[in-house]
């Protein structure tokens, strides 16, 4: 177009030409923004967006795990706590147990060996009381006997005299006991005196 | 030419100037001589040099938007970042924001939009090519008629015909009596009217935007190598072109701004029906 022509031209009526030209620049422009260039964006928002919910999501797991593992932990120093305080309670009952039970053996065993050293003293009383009488009444007869002069031969009389004898020094022990003695605390020292059976 | 550049003539006529006057620009700047010329089904094509500042600007800001997705990451780079910011601001600010929650699917085409307009105006302040290709009319045309075509076919298959018309016949709200006004005000807005004030409201102000500095350019030369007094002028008039060039930033973004929004603007009359 001649500058001629341009002075009369109108700038609101473009020629079809420049219109088709510019259509399909702008439809160019138009296809690759649609096609390529909004879809990669798109892209890139939902990535992004992803990705800040994605390490939202994960520091709550790993918040909540962080708890969990807590109130685990937390659950086990309870469990662990409660386990040494039941471990120290047995111990302190079984010990508690363990005296009794060796203060009642000891008790046994002492209660035992009273008993034993009971019977043995009484035991070796009676053997002293039963030498002792036979003794006496031997000698008390051999010294009646040379006394009187006159042998008692029968035995069997004699040891019924004897014996009767010595019954009524027991009754009158028995009554004048607690007199001539010192008494039942001092019994032992009378194991080698006379001491009434039942005084001690 | 208008009156004031007749003044303006006249006066510095009267200076003794061998080179007769300045001589202001015309409407030939837009016509630049054709680089190829050929016919295609009778259909005449001049390729000239606003042709190919728009294949450039074009071609510009494809390049740069591919690359800003190319690799692209969680964590994005310098020039994803720029893209992302871009096509953000276009997504979130007017798709969703103006064209309401059915608005996603039309982010791309009005990305598009934004991004043509606003290299395309960009050419108007480059150095070397220095015209906007939306300065002729056919470029502000094709969009406009884009949008008319998407709105009115979105309406279409949102609401129905039936109800798509009848709502842009009738507005809903309005007394009987008032439809014969109301009828064809509207019915001319939408089908006719809004296609035609973005065409022209786009390439007005860059064809005006464009004027604008050449006459200051010029006459920045002009006063420059007059040879006179009005030497002393030119300070002002080289001040001005320069103070004229940041305006062009501005309404660089801003027409591209308003494009994109007003055409969203009718896109969300058309996915929502009237009320």
């Amino acid at each position: 177009m001649s500058i001629l022509a341009a002075e009369s031209a109108n700038p609101l009526l473009p020629p079809w030409g420049e219109i088709i030209v510019g259509a399909i620049t702008f439809a160019i422009l138009v296809l690759v923004v649609v096609k390529f260039v909004a879809p990669r964006f798109e892209q890139v928002f939902q990535a992004r967006r992803e990705a800040i919910e994605g390490g939202i999501e994960r520091a709550q797991a790993m918040q909540a795990e962080a708890e969990a593992s807590l109130a685990q932990y937390r659950a086990q120093l309870a469990e662990a706590q409660a386990e040494a305080a039941k471990i120290r309670d047995d111990a302190r009952a079984e010990g508690q147990q363990i005296i009794e039970q060796l203060r009642a053996q000891a008790q046994a065993e002492s209660a035992r060996i009273v008993a034993r050293g009971e019977e043995q003293l009484t035991a070796s009383r009676q053997q002293v009381v039963t030498e002792l009488r036979g003794q006496i009444g031997t000698l008390a007869v051999e010294l009646a006997g040379r006394v009187v002069g006159e042998s008692l031969a029968d035995d069997a009389r004699r040891s019924g005299t004897v014996d009767r004898f010595l019954d009524d020094l027991d009754t009158m022990s028995a009554t004048t006991g607690t007199a001539t003695t010192t008494g039942p605390a001092d019994g032992r020292g009378g194991s080698t005196a006379y001491v009434p059976q039942d005084a001690r | 030419m208008t009156a004031s550049a007749l003044a303006l003539h006249s006066v510095l006529a009267v200076e003794s100037d061998p080179g007769g006057g300045f001589s202001p620009p015309t409407i030939a700047e837009f016509y630049p001589e054709p680089l190829a010329e050929f016919s295609l089904f009778g259909i005449a094509f001049a390729i000239t040099r606003i042709t190919i500042i728009s294949w450039i600007a074009t071609a510009a800001i494809l390049a740069l938007l591919v690359l800003a997705v190319r690799k692209p990451s969680i964590v994005p780079g310098k020039l994803q970042f720029l893209g992302e910011s871009g096509y953000s601001l276009v997504r979130d600010g007017i798709a969703r924001d103006i064209v309401g929650p059915k608005g996603l699917p039309f982010a791309p085409f009005l990305a598009s939009l934004f991004f043509f307009i606003l290299a395309n105006n960009a050419m108007s302040i480059i150095p070397f090519a220095q015209i906007s290709p939306n300065a002729k009319f056919a470029w502000p045309l094709v969009l406009a008629v884009a949008v008319w075509v998407l709105y009115n076919w979105v309406g279409i298959r949102e609401q129905g015909a039936k109800r798509y018309f009848k709502d842009a016949a009738v507005p809903p709200g309005v007394p009987i009596g008032a439809l014969v006004l109301v009828t064809p005000i509207e019915l001319l807005q939408v089908f006719v009217i809004r296609p035609f004030t973005l065409a022209v409201r786009l390439f007005a102000n860059m064809f005006a935007g464009h004027m604008l500095l050449v006459v200051f350019s010029l006459g920045t030369v002009y006063l420059l190598t007059v040879g006179n007094f009005s030497v002393i002028f030119t300070p002002f008039a080289f001040l001005m072109a320069l103070v004229m060039t940041f305006f062009e930033v501005l309404v660089i973004v801003l027409q591209a701004y308003v494009f994109t929004v007003l055409t969203a603007t009718y896109l969300n009359g058309a996915v929502e029906p009237a009320h």
